[in-house]
């Protein structure tokens, strides 16, 4: 194992037992009030039930096959007196696409507004990985790319900068092996810090994406605005519309948009 | 907000949209992998001198190759049930020696001591307690050993081999490659397979894979599978053999299982649900080494225990309702033989019996206590109740020696064996399950399908063997 021990363990008292044991307490399903929501988002089998099982003290099912969790699953910890709904969501390999386990994960993203949105991704498939991530950085400001799998990436002779990643993505990243736990109360450090706004993020957002589009977009983007004055992602929507996409449409014109992120369980 | 500004706005992104046609769609998904594969390359560096991917290719040349992979398949599937068959008889009996020969009498006796009446000891003990304890020693060690196993497989990597090494047929039968996955979900449990159908995007071809998804052996089956093999099938080899006899003949069951779902896909993508099948990129995860006791532990945690305890839920009703009807009496004989008496004729037809169907009427709710009812309902009508402990008890049956004695005793042949292994594999999907379709299909007709076609393809495939059977056997 030669990942970076540094950032794997910022600092020793997070990683000491007897900190931990006392400061992050899993609450299972015991969620009556929260102060924050977390997303665990991400491509298949890339580990977020693993991770999500570590948080909350929880056993849902993990498996080695892309595909085994289909429905959202809740749970929570408390963490330096805060406390923290975490949903699991579906594997999905884009926001654009339609499947209905894909489609539960988009829409919580969309439209569920969590505070915090973790992407989970595979470090030994970074590149493809990434097109998920850029798509969610698109409707949130608030994410923490975990970087998962780091042993195996090692194991390929993979080497990732993560500085250079945090830069680029404008987010935080944390380094991971959560089926050993290493990296996790690192990890669980940084949500706390991105919910609390002790850790600003920039993320990155294309802006040559739209190109000749680019009035198009403007205006519908300012349409919607004045229409939904409180969506989050209105130029994200644009583009959906200007995609064609049949569910968004069809929430826009039965007025569900808001209800679309709790519908599907 | 006002409705007329919506319609205007959701009118303007149409009229766009025309005018862009695809080029908005291909646009955005091309700078979202240019960016991805330019901030991936700046971050990323890959050191060639390490190779280690080089193993798991090696092992994936051999799983998924056209000539071994199916083969393995099979000696992976035998080994497993092989297993599960082997160290469950030890066990099996010790728990039904608990259950039965200690616990039975001292509740007995205690009853008796406390001068309960006859019935209420009758259906509490001989009927409730004894459903429990029979489910128990029969179901546990078995889920013990399966579901542990498969779990290691599962984690192992091995599922989405499988799932490869399927989809070229699924494709072929105009079915979603996917469905292998959710195929091999079922195995588990019908309902998790019905529910991880969602994988599909298709609708129509989502469908099949719900419809068909019954053709996976659960484990509310697998112990009814591994039991009529173990007596009546290990029976008929020598010692020795009998184990890997009884486990290669469950394993034919669920292959058969495997045959008729590629059937009944390409039957109906011809038919009600025609199309073509869409393309898809499945990704083979690494092999990872699995934390052997963690898995041991929680899937025993996970699956072997919640399905133990459906079992027993449904057994508590099941005992107390079996007991009744047996110790009901119309016109001298109870109800439950009116029952079977009635049903005997046609389960001859099928080349079953009139017990078989009683006991698959009264499972609907859980296809686990089919074997103790059998037993049960075998007992009562054969005339055999001496062995037993008079109507309505379900009784000891810690040799399997016992067990096929009960079964002689009601007439049964290989074929009736045969049959219900068939039978087992062939019919309506457990109430859960249909209850799930329902949900996640939000029809009544597509529900009425998938509960109908293969209990009436249940009774055919059953008809035909007992008419082919009869002829060769006179």
């Amino acid at each position: 194992m030669n990942i970076d021990q540094n950032l794997l363990q910022p600092d020793k008292c997070v990683t000491c037992p007897s900190h931990n044991s006392i400061e992050l307490m899993r609450l299972g399903v015991d969620m009556q009030d929260w102060d924050y929501v977390v997303g665990l988002a991400g491509n298949p089998n890339t580990g977020k039930s693993t991770i999500f099982n570590s948080l909350t003290g929880l056993r849902q099912h993990t498996g080695n096959w892309p595909g085994k969790t289909v429905s959202r699953m809740e749970g929570g910890y408390e963490y330096e007196s805060t406390r923290y709904k975490v949903v699991d969501l579906p594997g999905a390999y884009s926001l654009l696409s339609t499947s209905i386990d894909e489609e539960i994960a988009r829409n919580f993203i969309l439209f569920g507004r969590p505070d915090v949105t973790v992407v989970v991704v595979d470090a030994t498939r970074l590149e493809r990985n990434l097109n998920l991530a850029l798509q969610i950085l698109e409707i949130t400001d608030r994410a923490v790319l975990c970087l998962n799998l780091m042993d195996e990436a090692n194991k390929h002779g993979i080497v990732i900068d993560e500085r250079c990643l945090a830069r680029d993505l404008g987010i935080p990243v944390v380094p991971t092996v959560a089926r050993n736990q290493e990296g996790l109360p690192y990890l669980i450090q940084t949500i706390g810090d991105v919910a609390s706004g002790k850790i600003k993020c920039n993320p990155y957002r294309s802006n040559k994406k739209i190109g000749e589009m680019s009035v198009i977009v403007k205006q519908l983007t300012e349409k919607l605005e004045s229409i939904y004055p409180d969506l989050p992602n209105h130029r994200w929507l644009a583009l959906r519309l200007l995609d064609g996409d049949s569910d968004i449409i069809s929430a826009l014109s039965e007025g569900k948009l808001q209800s679309l992120a709790n519908s599907v369980k | 907000m006002s409705n007329d500004s919506l319609s205007q706005l959701l009118n303007k992104a149409k009229h766009f949209r025309r005018d862009l046609g695809n080029k908005v769609h291909e646009d955005i998904v091309e700078s979202i992998y240019d960016d991805a594969a330019r901030i991936a390359k700046r971050a990323v560096d890959i050191d060639n001198k390490s190779i280690s991917m080089g193993l798991d290719r090696a092992i994936d040349r051999v799983v998924t190759s056209r000539l071994y992979g199916f083969p393995l398949m099979m000696l992976l599937l035998t080994l497993v049930f092989w297993l599960t068959i082997s160290g469950a008889n030890v066990p099996s009996s010790m728990l039904a020696t608990l259950f039965l020969d200690i616990i039975y009498p001292g509740l007995k006796s205690l009853s008796e001591s406390l001068n309960i009446s006859w019935w209420l000891d009758g259906l509490l003990i001989d009927g409730v307690y004894l459903a429990v304890g029979w489910v128990i020693s029969v179901m546990l060690p078995p889920m013990a050993i399966f579901f542990p196993l498969f779990t290691l497989l599962e984690d192992l990597g091995y599922l989405p081999r499988i799932a490869f090494n399927l989809d070229n047929m699924f494709r072929k039968t105009g079915a979603h490659g996917k469905q292998a996955l959710s195929m091999a979900m079922g195995w588990g449990c019908n309902a998790a397979g019905v529910i991880s159908t969602r994988i599909i995007d298709s609708p129509r071809e989502r469908l099949i894979a719900i419809i068909t998804n019954n053709f996976s052996l659960c484990n509310g089956r697998w112990p009814t599978q591994i039991l009529v093999a173990t007596v009546f099938i290990g029976g008929l080899v020598p010692a020795h053999f009998a184990g890997v006899v009884s486990a290669m003949s469950v394993v034919a069951i669920a292959v058969l299982g495997i045959l008729l779902t590629f059937l009944v896909s390409w039957a109906l993508s011809r038919s009600i649900l025609r199309g073509e099948s869409s393309v898809f990129n499945m990704e083979l995860p690494p092999y990872r080494m699995p934390h052997v006791w963690q898995t041991v532990y929680t899937s025993i945690i996970d699956r072997t225990l919640p399905v133990l305890w459906r079992a027993i839920l449904w057994a508590v009703p099941a005992g107390a309702l079996i007991w009744l009807t047996s110790n009901i009496n119309i016109d001298n004989i109870s109800f439950a033989e009116h029952v079977i008496l009635l049903l005997d004729p046609f389960g001859f037809v099928i080349g079953l019996n009139g017990v078989i169907l009683l006991a698959y009427i009264l499972a609907i709710p859980a296809n686990e206590i089919i074997v103790p009812t059998i037993l049960m309902l075998t007992v009562l009508s054969s005339g055999i109740e001496r062995i037993g402990l008079g109507a309505g008890v379900m009784f000891e049956l810690d040799s399997l020696d016992v067990t096929l004695k009960v079964f002689e005793a009601g007439g049964w042949t290989l074929l009736t064996a045969v049959n219900l292994m068939l039978f087992s594999l062939i019919h309506n999907p457990c109430s859960t399950t249909i209850h799930t379709i329902y949900k996640e299909t939000g029809s009544v007709k597509w529900t009425l399908v998938s509960t109908f076609l293969p209990l009436l393809m249940g009774f055919v495939i059953t008809f035909l063997v007992a008419q082919v059977w009869r002829i060769i056997v006179n």
